[in-house]
């Protein structure tokens, strides 16, 4: 009983840290561009699957910096090319377009690599379970919490001590300001919509690893990290992560002991929310309003 | 003064132009069974592009008119449409109870979440009414004893009506007459309550809500009327759709549609009452005719959106009116 509900639990921070990593970067993309990006679910899947087709070329640890930057770059293409108009406009604008984008692009993945899940191969010394009393413990699943912590930190290091960062962090509260000072917006926003794809593409190879890869992988993960932002609270970066991680476990535990409502959970945790802090568990009141 | 009364004029003529796009639009409704299978149409096609547009003219009340950003209501789509199986399944065999059935079951959805998702605005909104969106998907993938999981509710069909003793068939024909006068009904309930002033109301929400709040109004309970209209309107339009296909499916609650109306309400002018009959139209006979001839027509469909967007924001009328002013 102990060891299904540690393993329940355990099952379900490996869930809560793709939503935390996918909430992280949608949250930014968010607060700075005004976007809702909802292809985000898609950028992680083309991270996914192109570190799958380079895996045999680079290696799984080549392929974890790869593959992300790849996808950052069509990231700022996309920015650059569909977004950049946007700015600006009615929020519906973006949210329909990026909603588009993201049918195209799972309508592409499908066409390219097939409508059927690909196994995405991981090193056999990272499969193997560390214990035999705790067999869910893979070496693979310590390394994914390991990276993500580090993904993290690094973050929130650059948003608290690189100008960049904290630019980034000037231009959410008032990017009139900081534009009449003379930072370029243009290149602030295409920069800090670049890290947003890049967590995206992070969580795309862990998640790749974990729960293999199929095209619409993307969009069953993206519902659940809107749930992470509302949860933790918009604005509020370690709102999200917390959200991410709280909704994952609670998915986790209920997928081990009442598994029809392991996806209806989330949702019923966003609606108690709601109702009792609208603001969610980290937010500020008054933003995006 | 010769001025206002030329604007005058101007405003009448506008206006009587207006009543005739009407009446020629009301005709040429009217005739769909005789003139459309002569251009190589089906009478099905039509009844589901009225179907739409039922769906996205409810949807523009909250969308377009009170300025609300819901991308979340297939949801109450397919609840109208799972209502309206269930009732002919475990009620009766009855096609008028089947959508009432469904169209309560999906407003009553709409009002209870409604004022959850209105605790945030903007694109705060969207998020949550998404996020809602997808509860009730999953709802009914996975509660498969009611109604039959992934594969979708079957079982029902479109029974006959029973008018003074007498079974009336509801063929293809006769079933689009029905769901014709649905549609007039709704977009004349429709065309009342903009006139009202609690449509007079929804737009002002939409112009200056700080300004509604200064003047006393109860701006959350305006968006909450206008929020539950909509999904009583948008459930009918679901009814009227499992009685269509004869089944109700996960997908009639997918994000997919519900991205689906917001574009066919942009598509075709957020800000006129035609236009998501308008977009409805162009929106089911692309997605017809793109799915017959490509594998990719979800790319296609995508890139509807992103055109729309990015060349035709205004929508098919708006951009007429923007030329004629």
């Amino acid at each position: 009983m102990e060891s299904l509900l540690l393993y329940s639990v355990f099952n379900g921070l490996v869930v809560g840290i793709f939503y935390a990593l996918m909430a992280l970067g949608l949250s930014l993309i968010l607060g700075l561009n005004g976007v809702i990006n909802f292809a985000h679910g898609t950028f992680m899947a083309l991270g996914g699957y192109i570190a799958f087709t380079i895996e045999p070329y680079v290696g799984f640890w080549g392929s974890l910096i790869v593959a992300p930057l790849l996808t950052v770059i069509l990231g700022l293409a996309v920015e650059r090319v569909l977004i950049r108009p946007l700015y600006g406009r009615d929020p519906l604008f973006s949210l329909l377009l990026t909603f588009g984008l993201a049918m195209i692009m799972e309508d592409l993945i499908r066409t390219i690599w097939g409508a059927v899940g690909r196994p995405f191969v991981l090193p056999g010394y990272l499969n193997a379970p560390l214990s035999n009393t705790f067999f869910f413990l893979t070496g693979y699943r310590v390394v994914l919490i390991l990276i993500t912590i580090v993904v993290t930190g690094a973050l929130f290091a650059v948003l608290r001590y690189s100008r960049i960062g904290i630019r980034i962090r000037a231009g959410n509260a008032d990017l009139e300001t900081i534009s009449a000072m003379g930072v370029n917006i243009f290149f602030l926003r295409a920069a800090n919509f670049g890290i947003g794809i890049f967590l995206a593409g992070v969580a795309g190879i862990l998640a790749a690893g974990q729960l293999g890869l199929s095209p619409s992988i993307g969009s069953s993960l993206i519902m659940p990290s809107f749930v992470a932002i509302i949860v933790g609270g918009v604005g509020s970066l370690v709102g999200s992560v917390l959200g991410g991680l709280i909704i994952g476990i609670a998915s986790g535990i209920t997928a081990a002991f009442f598994p029809v409502a392991q996806e209806v959970v989330i949702y019923v945790i966003m609606a108690i929310v709601l109702v009792i802090r609208p603001r969610g568990l980290l937010g500020q009141e008054g933003l995006f309003e | 003064m010769s001025t206002s009364i030329d604007a005058k004029l101007a405003l009448n003529r506008k206006s009587g132009g207006r009543v005739v796009a009407a009446m020629v639009i009301w005709v040429v409704l009217l005739f769909v069974p005789f003139w459309l299978p002569m251009i190589g149409g089906y009478t099905d096609l039509a009844t589901r592009a009225l179907i739409y547009a039922i769906a996205a003219s409810g949807l523009n009340l909250l969308l377009g008119y009170t300025g609300g950003l819901s991308f979340g209501h297939a949801a109450y789509f397919g609840l109208g449409a799972y209502g309206a199986g269930l009732c002919l399944i475990h009620i009766a065999p009855s096609v008028p109870l089947a959508i009432l059935g469904g169209t309560v079951l999906g407003g009553i959805a709409g009002i209870l979440v409604g004022p959850m998702a209105m605790k945030r605005k903007g694109i705060y909104f969207a998020m949550i009414t998404i996020a809602f969106g997808q509860m009730f998907y999953f709802i009914a993938v996975r509660w498969n004893s009611l109604t039959g999981g992934e594969d979708g509710l079957t079982g029902f069909s479109r029974v006959p009506l029973h008018i003074g003793g007498e079974a009336i068939k509801l063929g293809p024909e006769r079933f689009y007459y029905l769901v014709l006068v649905l549609f007039a009904l709704v977009m004349a309930i429709i065309w009342q309550i903009l006139r009202s002033p609690l449509g007079h109301s929804f737009v002002a929400v939409r112009e200056n809500t700080t300004r509604l709040r200064f003047l006393g109004v109860a701006v959350d309970k305006q968006i909450w009327v206008a929020f539950a209209i909509s999904t009583f309107i948008v459930a009918l339009a679901g009814t009227l759709n499992a009685l269509l296909t004869g089944f109700a499916s996960p997908d009639n609650l997918g994000w997919q549609l519900s991205g689906s109306f917001v574009v066919i309400c942009v598509l075709g002018g957020m800000r006129s009452f035609w236009g998501p009959f308008l977009g409805a139209v162009i929106f089911i006979v692309a997605q017809d005719y793109l799915s017959s001839v490509t594998q990719n027509w979800m790319s296609f469909i995508g890139l509807i959106f992103v055109l729309a967007v990015l060349f035709f924001p205004q929508g098919l009328l708006g951009f007429i009116k923007g030329r004629g002013r």
